[in-house]
């Protein structure tokens, strides 16, 4: 029993952090608010040179071969920076998806590409209208009843959705089955985008993990700072305890996303419950830890001149995606009693 | 990562699970009164003769000498086979810690076997009539007397769990009145059948004699009963409350069992048809948060075996499993319906009205143990590094 990261993964972790600090600061994010494309080519090309964006790609395509706790980590670490960018839908879900899932050909079209960065894929599985990073994809995993396809970009027509998070970029893909490959159908199909739905409920609560535990260092550094009555408004008892109650849903939440992401990993059986328990807790942290943070700072976290609001507005966003924690909520509730 | 257990673990599991399958009481009345405490202290018995009571503590004093995996593995198996309370708690799981650390090797001789034997039944002696979260306001006082060697003791004790039916407390006491708040006081141990103890029983919310009063009158307590140095009983102190607050008193295997249970009320209540379907969604969230109480407890544990202490994280926990238990058997009762308000006795009660027993009791959760808010000020604190004034 060891319920812990090692030594390299937290290295690797690290590394990337590292990355993220220096290419990922709030004016990076502000920059992807208000550019036309909102994604930086060479960011993501450096996380390829890392090895971040081959992490889940089998070594017999180029990538790295490893696995959701392996990657877990990095994604965390995409959440604190408010990462502008698709890793959770080509590195956490579209890899292993064709990895798993799809024929040699199709699948040594592609995730070579996803390796070396070159290529971008995004997801739309059944219940996701909003298709995130379709302007910049090379090529989509959609699901339709029980088919999987790959569709490249250029057989797509997108429309534009605008969401409260500026720096997302959402599409309405609309796409014919002529123009489309095959990945997978039957219950093979519905295998695959089960699995691939739990990998990004998971991969997400990583991220909302990042995101939350982001909004309570800076507000802890703000109220620490900032003077009413003559005094830190952070060492008032009600400030003190507005914070306490987001890090402790937060402490409480992490240790089920590891959970959810080892239960991938391991095909472990009761994997679905594990992720919706995973995301029904990050989703509601996020969603304390987002207004604990506003309510903190006051009037100046109320602007959009103040970054906080890149954090708040990413978590609604992903408090919602991939299931909101009512839904996950009520699929434990299903799977614990409904049977037996 | 690795969520297996060694198979030297799992055996140690199957081992404990057999045992306590054929041994564990069931129906006992609740240890917390005369009646029940003197049942409970039998079935203590039993399970120190079988070397269960301790399992984490060295052969020589009464344990096993097992890992702290091993020992949530037996928690684990203790709750999911409906082992009762275990009165032995504060001495077993609060004082022991403190004695392994600061204690002399004659205390240890001393008082661990027989602590592990049930022969020695311990209650905890902090709390004052003036001083509750603010424990440093003790004013119960230790005089020298250096001609017989030890203490002279006055004051008064409260809320002392189980104080009517033990035979030792073990608390703070003021060496030097003269000395700063946190400093001045001294941690000693005192036989409650001592000249000068008179200890009164106060019924509880749940209607049980688990409060006492303990007043102390001239009572005399001898140099070899002082844990730790004079005068530095507030840092030996913090030891025991921080395993209070831990994961020694509150093991996951508890809650696991209790939501287990709960699932169970539910299936049953929808079989006959009066689970009320909006609460389907609270009976999940009470699992859920006990089984993050479990991850949680493992990922803290992988960290203490590599030596990284929780430090004042443990505030964390002590909020989180308090908070859990309120919900948790609050749901429970919810779920009863009109019978949640029958207890024990009542002929139409549903489980004999231990849901709204166990409610009654979480409802203290939040109070003992250090109070939740008092938790939620050392989070900002200690945790969040927020400035204290
Ligand atoms: C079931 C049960 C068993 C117990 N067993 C024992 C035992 O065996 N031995 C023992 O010594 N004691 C025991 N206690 C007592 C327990 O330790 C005290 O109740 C606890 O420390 C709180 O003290 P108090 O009750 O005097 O409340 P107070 O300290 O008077 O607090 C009352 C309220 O004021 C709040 N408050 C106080 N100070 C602050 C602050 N600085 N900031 C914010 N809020 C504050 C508290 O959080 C609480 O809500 C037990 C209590 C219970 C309920």
């Amino acid at each position: 029993m060891r319920f812990a990261f090692t030594d390299d993964q937290l290295l690797f972790r690290d590394t990337v952090g590292e990355l993220f600090a220096k290419e990922c600061a709030p004016e990076a994010v502000r920059w992807s608010w208000n550019d036309v494309t909102g994604r930086n080519p060479e960011l993501w090309a450096a996380l390829a040179e890392m090895g971040v964006t081959g992490l889940t790609v089998p070594e017999a395509h180029g990538g790295m071969g490893m696995n959701e706790v392996d990657l877990l980590p990095i994604l965390t670490e995409a959440g604190r920076y408010a990462f502008p960018g698709p890793i959770v839908e080509t590195i956490a879900v579209a890899a292993p998806m064709l990895a798993e899932s799809a024929p040699a050909a199709i699948a040594e079209r592609w995730l070579p590409g996803i390796a070396d960065g070159s290529v971008i894929a995004t997801v739309a599985l059944t219940g996701q209208p909003f298709v995130t990073d379709a302007h910049i994809a090379d090529v989509l995993l959609a699901q339709r009843d029980d088919r999987i396809f790959a569709v490249p970009a250029e057989n797509l027509r997108l429309t534009p959705q605008t969401s409260v998070d500026g720096a997302r970029r959402l599409f309405v893909a609309e796409w014919d089955e002529a123009d489309a490959e095959l990945i997978a159908s039957g219950d093979e199909g519905l295998r695959c985008a089960d699995r691939a739905f739990n990998r990004g409920a998971a991969a997400t609560a990583a991220v909302l993990i990042g995101l939350s535990e982001q909004m309570i260092a800076t507000t802890v550094a703000y109220v620490s700072e900032r003077k009413q009555f003559g005094v830190p408004i952070g060492s008032f008892q009600a400030v003190k305890h507005h914070l306490a109650d987001a890090e402790l849903k937060v402490s409480f939440s992490r240790p089920s996303v590891w959970n959810a992401a080892y239960s991938i990993a391991h095909n472990v059986p009761d994997v679905d419950r594990d992720v919706s328990m995973a995301k029904c807790f990050a989703s509601d942290a996020a969603e304390v830890a987002s207004r604990k943070a506003l309510q903190c700072h006051g009037a100046i976290g109320y602007t959009t001149e103040h970054d906080l609001h890149f954090w708040l507005k990413r978590s609604w966003a992903l408090a919602a995606a991939w299931g909101d924690a009512a839904w996950h909520r009520r699929r434990v509730a299903h799977l614990l009693l409904d049977q037996g | 990562m690795d969520l297996n257990f060694t198979a030297t673990e799992e055996s140690f599991r199957a081992e404990a699970r057999a045992w306590l399958e054929a041994n564990v009481p069931h129906n006992l009345p609740s240890g917390d009164t005369r009646e029940g405490f003197d049942l409970h202290v039998l079935w203590e018995k039993k399970l120190y003769d079988a070397r269960w009571s301790a399992v984490s503590w060295p052969t020589e004093f009464g344990g096993r000498g097992s890992s702290l995996w091993e020992w949530l593995i037996f928690e684990e198996e203790y709750y999911r086979a409906g082992g009762p309370q275990r009165v032995t708690q504060n001495g077993i799981f609060l004082l022991a810690p403190t004695i392994f650390e600061f204690g002399t090797d004659e205390q240890k001789a001393t008082f661990l076997p027989r602590m592990a034997a049930a022969d020695d039944l311990w209650c905890q002696g902090w709390s004052e009539p003036d001083a509750g979260s603010d424990l440093a306001g003790i004013k119960s006082r230790a005089t020298r007397d250096d001609a017989a060697g030890g203490w002279i003791l006055n004051g008064q004790k409260t809320w002392t769990t189980r104080g009517a039916f033990c035979n030792w407390v073990f608390g703070l006491f003021r060496t030097d009145p003269d000395a700063a708040r946190h400093s001045g006081m001294t941690y000693m141990m005192v036989p409650l059948d001592a000249p000068g103890v008179t200890v009164r029983g106060v019924e509880r919310l749940d209607g049980d004699e688990g409060f006492a009063e303990v007043f102390l009158d001239d009572v005399f307590v001898s140099d070899d009963l002082v844990l730790g140095g004079v005068n530095e009983g507030w840092g030996v102190a913090m030891a025991t409350t921080s395993s209070e607050r831990g994961l020694t008193l509150r093991s996951p295997g508890r809650y696991c069992a209790a939501a287990d249970r709960l699932v169970d009320l539910w299936k049953r209540q929808s079989k006959i048809g009066t689970a009320d379907p909006s609460l389907r969604d609270a009976v999940a969230q009470s699992w859920m948060e006990a089984e993050a109480y479990r991850l949680a407890t493992l990922a803290d544990v992988s960290g203490l075996v590599e030596g990284k202490s929780s430090g004042a994280r443990s505030s964390l926990t002590k909020i989180f499993w308090s908070e859990l238990d309120v919900n948790l058997n609050e749901t429970a009762v919810r779920l009863l319906g009109p019978a949640g308000e029958l207890i024990e006795g009542s002929p139409d009660a549903i489980d004999d009205g231990a849901w709204m027993k166990a409610f009654e009791f979480s409802l203290s959760g939040p109070i003992y143990a250090g109070t939740n808010e008092i938790q939620r000020n050392v989070v900002a604190e200690r945790v969040l590094g927020l400035p204290r004034k």
